[in-house]
């Protein structure tokens, strides 16, 4: 166990004072329920921009992309070069003016606009169970973490941690939690910038990594290249690390996956729809793409680092008895998701660890506030509104909105109680976004650019699009594991190499399947008419206008320049 | 309303490094003579070289919030 020193205490608070100062300082603009739960539409898009990207930045993200950093070497870097730059460019671009044109407080509040009620209360009541959920996991991992790196009380830092949130989303509302995403992106970007440099710095730079880590890929009978190229044995699923070929992957993770999160996800759409303008909310995601694209150097290359330094950083996973887990092989199972705190307390000496963990704990608390000010918007207008008390003065839906909040606090600590059951906590994240996102993408993209679409046909997409990934995540099973939470629960028809290729397959079934469906039910239902659906389907929307001086300042521009850096790395990483 | 026309969130984000990068650099400076406390960071004294670069960041962010707030005064807003 590390021992800290009061200095990096000392960090910590004054970190902390700030959140709360940002909280406090916001407290007097809370006057609507609008203000507390959507901003008011009234913040700039480069505050909305690098907070469309905090919000993401949870425990899934520094935890497990260090994790899997560890696990399957720099192919990781796939969940972000072909999974979320395309579908943010996507979100962008083509989707945005109906979210932010079309009025609409939340994305199911969209959903009931396009297609009806029924659909958008299926959405709402996914979305609101799977922030609770998220919330809970990150919370869990932190607690478990905290305890095992410093010694804390799990019950205690759960307990401090939830208490700061719940403060600072009170005092100011969404205002206040993207104002603090903001601050925790430039805490986690100057927290962990140093691990890397020392990190790399420690194993012979970027070149003594590789040949580490060929070593590391030829002990495990993958070819050398398997942990430090992106493409390079992607055309079999035995040649690469994480046993899954190029067409499962492109289709899984960067259509399917990464479209379903980036580009209906309420917890992200909701920091873009708080933005000033139509154009700052198309700029919202481009600009979150930039710093975005960096982020594998950021949080997977230390992983990649602990892998390279040898088998001492990364700890065994402990059974219940305290005793190393030994998987069917006899082989001792690594703790992966602790392979970036472990680099930070090996690397960094007092002072700098204050402000790496720092950095860490900022990261689980921007994911929880996300989640949390996500929850309250949804239960208020898409739930509590629309269903339970319909006509309610402003100040009744302020109040409930600050009830939403406390309440969504404490099921995501209930849930953080229950999560806990997978080694890896981010494919755990994907396995249940590929019951719930996975089908959404194809409803929103039918509804957005197809006018034929119906609510018939939509809702009943969407549930057999999360009918459909349950019976194949039941009649499926990765090698090594056993039938269970991780599938094979009807039995194992189907075979899968990994649990990544598993996940990404359970996404694909869902996506598929409700696409289908919806088309079949619209096409059987009547339609709405085109004056209906005016500012809400593609071809009935004009054109939104950019209020930009200078052709480089067009969002489509920008997005070209986004998708050519793109390229290029998946080129030099090839 | 716009969101920095209140509350110029760059004036907290500047005021936050600038602390804690001097907290850092004077640390650093007092544990330079002290290379057995570095030898895990690679040699490198992460403190103070860190500590700086988080003065510079501050002073930067810091900068800009004063340069928006003078231009608003002038214009008289």
């Amino acid at each position: 166990m590390t021992q800290i020193t009061s200095l990096d205490y000392v960090v910590m608070a004054i970190y902390f004072a700030v959140v709360l100062g940002i909280g406090w300082a916001l407290r007097r603009r809370m006057r609507t329920a609008n203000d507390f739960l959507t901003s008011g539409r009234s913040l700039p898009p480069w505050v909305t921009g690098l907070a469309f990207l905090s919000a993401n930045l949870g425990a899934q993200e520094v935890i497990g992309m260090g994790a899997s950093g560890a696990k399957y070497g720099l192919a990781t870097a796939h969940f972000y070069w072909i999974g979320a730059i395309p579908a943010m460019l996507f979100v962008g671009i083509f989707m945005m003016p109906f979210y932010y044109g079309s009025k609409a407080r939340s994305v199911p509040e969209y959903l009931r606009l396009r297609f009806d009620e029924k659909t958008r209360t299926l959405n709402a009541i996914a979305f609101a169970a799977m922030t609770v959920f998220s919330s809970g996991v990150s919370m869990y991992a932190m607690g478990k973490l905290l305890n095992l790196l410093l010694g804390w009380d799990f019950d205690t830092s759960v307990m401090i941690s939830a208490g700061i949130v719940l403060a600072y989303v009170l005092l100011g509302g969404l205002t206040s939690a993207i104002y603090n995403e903001v601050l925790q992106f430039f805490m986690i970007v100057f927290g962990f910038a140093p691990l890397v440099w020392i990190g790399l710095k420690n194993v012979g730079g970027w070149s003594g990594m590789t040949a580490k880590l060929a070593t590391a890929a030829t002990a495990r009978g993958l070819p050398e290249y398997a942990y430090t190229n992106v493409w390079q044995g992607m055309g079999s699923a035995a040649t690469n690390s994480i046993g899954i070929e190029w067409f499962g992957m492109v289709m899984g993770l960067g259509f399917v996956l990464s479209f379903g999160y980036w580009c209906t996800d309420f917890l992200v759409v909701q920091r873009a729809m708080a933005a000033d303008s139509m154009t700052a909310a198309r700029r919202t995601p481009l600009i979150a793409a930039v710093p975005k694209m960096l982020f594998p150097f950021l949080v997977i290359v230390p992983g990649m680092i602990a892998l390279a330094m040898g088998d001492h950083v990364i700890p065994a996973k402990l059974t219940a008895a305290g005793t190393p887990l030994m998987d069917s092989l006899g082989h001792v199972v690594l703790d992966y998701d602790l392979a970036t705190p472990m680099m930070l307390v090996k690397l960094f000496p007092t002072g700098m660890l204050g402000l790496g963990l720092t950095a860490l704990i900022a990261s689980f608390m921007a994911g929880m506030a996300g989640n949390v000010t996500a929850f309250n918007t949804v239960w208020t207008y898409d739930i509590y509104q629309a269903h339970l008390k319909p006509n309610g003065s402003d100040d009744h839906y302020l109040w409930m909105g600050r009830v939403a909040t406390v309440g969504g606090i404490a099921l995501s600590v209930a849930a953080a109680y229950v999560a806990g059951a997978f080694n890896n906590i981010m494919e755990f994240l994907q396995l249940v976004f590929a019951f719930v996102n996975a089908p959404l993408f194809a409803t929103f993209a039918l509804g957005m650019f197809w006018k034929r679409s119906t609510g018939h046909g939509a809702f009943w997409g969407l549930v057999a699009g999360t009918v459909a990934p349950a019976i194949h995540h039941g009649i499926s099973l990765a090698a090594g594991a056993v039938p269970g939470v991780k599938g094979g629960y009807f039995g194992a028809f189907l075979r899968y190499p990994s649990e990544m290729a598993q996940t990404f397959w359970t996404a694909i079934a869902a996506f598929a399947t409700c696409f289908v469906v919806t088309i079949v039910v619209s096409l059987l239902t009547a339609p709405r008419s085109d004056a209906e659906l005016e500012g809400l389907v593609y071809s009935l929307t004009p054109k939104p206008v950019d209020d930009v001086r200078h052709w480089y300042q067009k969002p489509s521009v920008f997005a070209l320049a986004v998708l050519a850096g793109m390229v290029l790395l998946n080129v030099l990483f090839f | 309303m716009s969101g920095s026309a209140e509350m110029d969130l760059r004036f907290p984000i500047g005021l936050l490094f600038l602390l804690l990068g001097a907290i850092l650099t004077v640390f650093g400076v007092m544990t330079n003579t002290d290379p057995a406390m570095y030898l895990p960071s690679a040699g490198v004294n992460i403190n103070l070289v860190w500590g700086i670069v988080l003065i510079g960041f501050g002073l930067v962010m810091t900068g800009l919030a004063l340069r928006a707030t003078m231009r608003r005064t002038r214009r008289g807003v």
